[in-house]
């Protein structure tokens, strides 16, 4: 009897996989490095994908594989993928760069996608958010809105994208409050809330009462929570974590992006070796609401996101010297992206040795 | 002063879970049973307490659901690694993969919802004395907790006689067997204590350190658990030292960098894990004392003959 019904369930196993590959449908795939759950990075990449199954679910199949470490793992996963009838592939973290490229060289006719990454080749293009337009505006919001006029910056690894956004928010504060300081702590980890409440608690003892993070748990937020001060959400919406602490979130949208790609992807005017780089006026990265501040900084705010959404703001526009006192850039220029996003130095008035 | 407090309570906190999980492997492995699933165990503790704090609004069930998880777990353990004496290595290991896989599924409703505190202690006047009222009086009760917790084992394994009984399996099951002692139901209980301080490790990073829940929340203290064990060659009170010595330097270090000294970062992360070693070379420099201390039948499968 127990023979049977194995059988049976075999065989109905069977032919609810072949019904699947039956309806043909394209087949977009997604690498994540974090669970789809994390309440950021990757939980914004995730709800991407959905907007994909919502609005392309007639023509497209999507699949995702969750916590995927960095490194040779990565390329085992993307291997399977690409040998599974993925048509396209998005990798999502910027520590998968290199395995993106060596299986894109393998499976020329699979297309890629890197996230955050500056290496391309004929079927790998790169996507990137200019989340330093949000820094600049928080960075904005806590120029005004710290007593103590000293922000608390806890930190993953030093890469050019995290340096980027350090830099983005100081610029932003001292264009409020020429005198800001900025604390950074790097916990050396995209995700540990443990280590990560650690380091807020730590930066609030020595006197920060603004927060930010370029680590994606909530642990950070909820400290602020408790400890009575203000901080600011990273990738997604954190407001339920902080109720009385968030100012405002810079959030990731990917769908509307993922959407035109893949069907770019099926209409066959898909190009590789891109390097798309969109912003706040592109929708790809947008402001949670501005919470938990007077109507003013509000108002401040609001107009900067305006300006820099209109383009007659740049948040890296000189005069603006580096750490070490020598002029970056001159009055009036605007740094290339080529230096943006290779990054490996801070501007003047970070208190902190960038590790090298 | 109020700073040099704060720094002491963050290092408590961070200090806390460490001491716990450790606490509970070391009667695991005085017993002679290494299990390598403090990780998967605690992670499992972390999520159910969380589950039931929020379902049932009382962080104290929540704990005690944890303490349950870890127990069921470690039972699973024990089942595999005893009765059946498989490799405790091998069965160890794939238990803290079952315990982070099972935990994310269990865990997934729970992603992001707002968590419950377990409160600290509040004693009137007693909390408010400068300086050091918070430090003695007014912390989280799981603190005070692994603290007795250390204290009782201390006094189980040295001064008790089925504590001598336990260590005496630990170091020679045969001999043990020999004598009529029950080593497999020694063995059994010991493992179930140590699930149960695993899952009380993990209470408290769900329910105090961090009051929410997100997977791989343990993210390696299991492993750092483990570690201390040995660097305290399976003493009770070393453990405390172990503890307290990892989280002041995570913590230290996390202070030096806020304060701007321009060291590397990456140089001040490694420093909680460089000076555990130091200390370890330092200690195993005592040949005897080491082997006194170490259980001989450590991760020896045992199968009593009739």
């Amino acid at each position: 009897m127990k023979k049977i019904l194995f059988a049976l369930a075999a065989s109905a196993a069977l032919t609810v996989a072949s019904g699947a590959l039956a309806a043909d449908k394209y087949k977009a795939c997604f690498i994540y490095v974090g669970s789809k759950t994390d309440g950021g990075w990757t939980q914004a990449h995730d709800i991407g994908r959905q907007m994909v199954d919502k609005e392309l679910g007639d023509q497209v199949e999507t699949a995702y594989v969750e916590n995927v470490p960095e490194g040779p793992d990565a390329e085992r996963a993307l291997e399977r993928f690409a040998r599974s009838g993925c048509g396209i592939i998005f990798t999502t973290s910027f520590g998968f760069m290199d395995q993106t490229l060596a299986v894109a060289e393998k499976f020329p006719d699979v297309k890629f996608e890197h996230a955050t990454g500056y290496k391309t080749a004929p079927n790998v293009t790169t996507y990137n958010s200019r989340f330093y337009e949000g820094r600049y505006i928080i960075g904005q919001i806590a120029g005004k809105m710290s007593k103590t006029g000293t922000a608390g910056y806890i930190a993953s690894f030093p890469i050019p994208e995290v340096v980027m956004g350090i830099n983005a928010f100081l610029l932003g504060a001292r264009s409020v409050n020429p005198d800001f300081k900025l604390k950074v702590v790097w916990v050396n980890s995209w995700f540990d809330a443990g280590k990560e409440a650690d380091a807020a608690k730590a930066l609030i003892d020595q006197g920060v009462d603004i927060l930010t993070q370029h680590t994606d748990s909530t642990g950070p937020m909820q400290v602020a929570e408790e400890r009575g001060i203000k901080a600011f959400g990273q990738a997604f919406d954190q407001i339920s974590a902080g109720p009385n602490a968030q100012l405002t979130a810079i959030e990731d949208t990917w769908g509307p992006y993922y959407v035109k790609e893949i069907k770019a992807a099926i209409d066959g005017t898909w190009k590789g070796g891109q390097s798309t780089w969109d912003g706040l006026k592109d929708g790809i990265l947008t402001m949670a609401p501005y919470t938990n501040m007077p109507d003013d900084v509000k108002a401040m705010a609001e107009a900067t996101e305006a300006k820099i959404k209109s383009g007659e703001l740049h948040p890296f526009t000189g005069p603006v010297n580096k750490q070490d006192g020598t002029v970056w850039l001159k009055e009036g220029e605007v740094s290339d992206d080529g230096t943006l996003l290779g990054m490996n130095f801070y501007v003047e008035g970070v208190d902190d040795k960038l590790p090298q | 002063m109020d700073m040099f407090q704060n720094i002491l309570l963050t290092i408590a906190t961070a200090s806390t879970p460490l001491l716990i999980a450790a606490i509970g492997e070391l009667v695991v492995e005085r017993s002679g049973v290494l299990n390598l699933g403090v990780e998967g165990m605690m992670v499992i503790g972390a999520v159910c307490g969380f589950a039931a704090a929020l379902m049932t609004g009382s962080p104290w069930i929540g704990v005690l659901a944890a303490i349950i998880a870890g127990m069921l777990l470690s039972l699973l353990f024990g089942f595999l690694a005893i009765s059946l004496a498989t490799n405790q290595v091998a069965t160890g290991l794939s238990l803290t993969l079952l315990g982070i896989g099972l935990s994310g599924m269990i865990g997934e409703n729970f992603v992001g919802q707002a968590g419950i505190r377990l409160p600290n202690l509040d004693i009137p006047v007693l909390t408010d004395i400068p300086m050091l009222g918070r430090l003695i009086f007014g912390q989280d009760p799981l603190f005070y907790i692994s603290l007795a917790l250390t204290a009782g084992v201390m006094w189980f394994l040295f001064k008790t006689r089925t504590g001598l009984t336990l260590r005496a399996i630990g170091d020679s099951h045969k001999s043990a067997h020999a004598l009529g002692i029950n080593v497999l139901k020694y063995r059994y209980l010991a493992v179930m204590f140590g699930g149960g301080c695993a899952g009380l490790a993990g209470a408290h990073l769900s329910l105090v350190y961090t009051p929410q829940w997100v997977e791989n929340m343990t993210a390696g203290r299991g492993w750092i658990a483990l570690a201390l064990v040995v660097f305290a060659s399976w003493r009770p009170w070393r453990v405390i030292g172990g503890a307290y010595l990892f989280g002041a330097v995570t913590i230290g270090q996390l202070h030096a960098q806020a304060l701007g000294f321009g060291i590397p970062s990456q140089f001040l992360s490694s420093l909680p894990y460089v000076a555990t070693i130091v200390v370890l070379v330092l200690i195993s420099r005592n040949r005897r004392l080491t082997v006194m201390n170490t259980p001989a039948s450590l991760a020896q499968p045992f199968v009593p003959d009739r």
